[in-house]
């Protein structure tokens, strides 16, 4: 594919655009599929069948009290705070390699959902998320009429 | 909120033991190891680990930890991956002869793993009687 054309009048701002653009069409859907954004806590897997997404986040060792949940048509929010558990004060530590913090993490849907009916529950430290598909966002099965 | 944030951390893969054939990735766990006057403790994240999924073994100064996850959720079509799931595995080397094997106790609870190991009582010194004849 060209991307740049020669033409009697170039208009650069325009050649840029349409670069972009190209070039969005090539990363962009890719960078969602792949998660590319990375770097913020949780991670999340995101996976649909016919009527559901699936959101999943590795959160081991939280209260599922201190998780907060919400979500519109189109977003998810989930925010929480995984706090160390209490050791005493005689301890001396030799690692100390697990994070712990406040997070806070929007992520947009990739088709409608139906914000009343998601359920969320928590399981070896997985949190799973069931978002049922708006209605108008669900595959519909055409049926092919013969003459 | 107050606390700080929490910083985003790559899963680190284990890759000393070789190839796995179901073709997982094996993940070294972050972990916390303390100790206090009676026992050490070693605290690991392994999430996507029940209880029946954990072993540890001790052997010629080595701790190993394994923890085997369930296979993930069929019929699912993935739309986005940001964690890959597979086994944990990390491996430590201890002074067995300083830890009580037999009161070591494990608690695997929401993907977390809390291993403690007592420290022996140390070897009291010996009292040689001395006999006369």
């Amino acid at each position: 594919m060209a991307l740049l054309q020669w033409r009697e009048s170039i208009d650069p701002f325009r050649e840029l655009d349409s670069l972009r653009t190209a070039v969005d069409r090539v990363f962009g859907d890719y960078r969602w599929r792949t998660g590319m954004s990375r770097g913020i806590f949780p991670a999340l897997n995101i996976s649909e069948n016919k009527d559901n997404l699936y959101l999943r986040a590795e959160i081991p060792g939280i209260n599922p009290k201190d998780i907060d949940i919400t979500a519109t048509p189109d977003s998810i929010t989930i925010r929480g705070e995984r706090r160390p558990a209490g050791v005493g004060k005689e301890v001396n530590y030799h690692q100390r390699e697990r994070e712990f913090g406040s997070f806070n993490r929007i992520i947009g849907m990739p088709c409608q959902v139906n914000p009343d009916k998601i359920s969320a529950s928590y399981k070896d430290g997985i949190l799973t998320v069931v978002l049922p598909k708006a209605e108008q966002a669900k595959p519909k099965q055409i049926e092919i009429k013969t003459a | 909120m107050s606390a700080e944030e929490i910083k985003k951390t790559e899963k680190q893969v284990e890759a000393t033991r070789g190839e796995t054939t179901r073709g997982m990735p094996s993940f070294i766990p972050p972990v916390d190891v303390y100790e206090d006057k009676s026992s050490i403790t070693v605290v690991a994240d392994m999430p996507g680990v029940n209880k029946n999924g954990v072993s540890i073994d001790i052997k010629d100064d080595q701790l190993k930890i394994l923890g085997k996850v369930e296979a993930p959720a069929p019929h699912e079509t993935a739309l986005r991956r940001e964690y890959e799931t597979g086994n944990y595995y990390r491996q430590f080397t201890i002074a067995a002869e300083l830890i009580d094997l037999d009161k070591i106790t494990a608690k695997m609870a929401d993907g977390v793993l809390t291993l403690t190991l007592p420290k022996a009582e140390k070897a009291l010194p010996r009292r040689i009687e001395v006999t006369s004849e």
